[in-house]
């Protein structure tokens, strides 16, 4: 066997694990029952999926393209770095509306500072106080 | 070489099949969604298939240009979702 046949099975490796998993986070977030519990199946597993995708996408273009391409790098780091960003913003949302089990009292503060007013003059942050 | 190069085609095509699928499934998270939350985690799912979406067709044609595409689509999508999650949180996106 030469190296392009070893190439295109470990391409064909990476294209399934990427399937598999961009399966199981769609199936994820459309069946578990809780806010904070379908925000797992997407942001972790979902991206670990794209990554396969695109670590199959690198071997392919190294080596029955024209070379390495930078691109593909720099989509699985940007992905990588973004998504616990997201993830951390969703969680936000869910307990700013109380779409889910509230976490324990503040040991500090008064409250958490998502559920704090930030300024005067915010209508939608004032409301959601009461 | 050959038995690779069947491989190759059938993992492109269920790649291809299991990602649509995904596509609908978060599509339909969208759709019933039943808090805010929700519908933003379905569209932050939906923008990651689509890159991978875009990534598989750049793989299935061999065009480098697809996976530049991709790359602004990963930064657009990080940006609408923040954007979202802000206006939801704080009523207005840039104080």
């Amino acid at each position: 066997m030469t190296i392009e046949s070893f190439a295109v099975i470990a391409v064909a490796v990476c294209l399934l694990v990427g399937a598999f998993f961009a399966l199981v986070a769609a199936i994820g977030l459309l069946k578990f029952n809780d806010a904070m519990t379908r925000l797992h199946a997407p942001t972790k597993v979902g991206t670990l999926g794209v990554g396969a995708f695109l670590l199959g996408s690198m071997i392919h273009s190294s080596i029955l393209g024209e070379g390495w391409s930078i691109q593909e790098f720099l989509i699985m780091a940007f992905l990588f770095v973004t998504a616990p960003i997201s993830a951390n913003f969703i969680a936000k949302v869910s307990i700013h509306h109380r779409t889910c089990t509230m976490p324990p009292k503040a040991s500090h503060d008064e409250t958490w500072a998502t559920l704090d007013v930030p300024e005067a003059g915010h209508g939608l942050a004032k409301r959601e106080k009461n | 070489m050959s038995f690779a190069t069947d491989l190759m085609n059938t993992a492109l095509i269920i790649s291809f099949l299991v990602v649509s699928l995904a596509q609908i499934m978060s599509m339909i998270r969208l759709v019933i969604g039943p808090s805010t939350g929700d519908r933003i985690l379905a569209l932050d799912t939906m923008v990651v298939n689509a890159i991978a979406l875009v990534v598989l067709l750049g793989i299935a044609q061999g065009v480098r240009i697809y996976f530049e595409a991709a790359l602004i689509i990963a930064m657009l999508g990080f940006v609408s979702t923040v954007a979202y999650a802000r206006f939801v949180l704080r009523g207005d996106i840039i104080e």
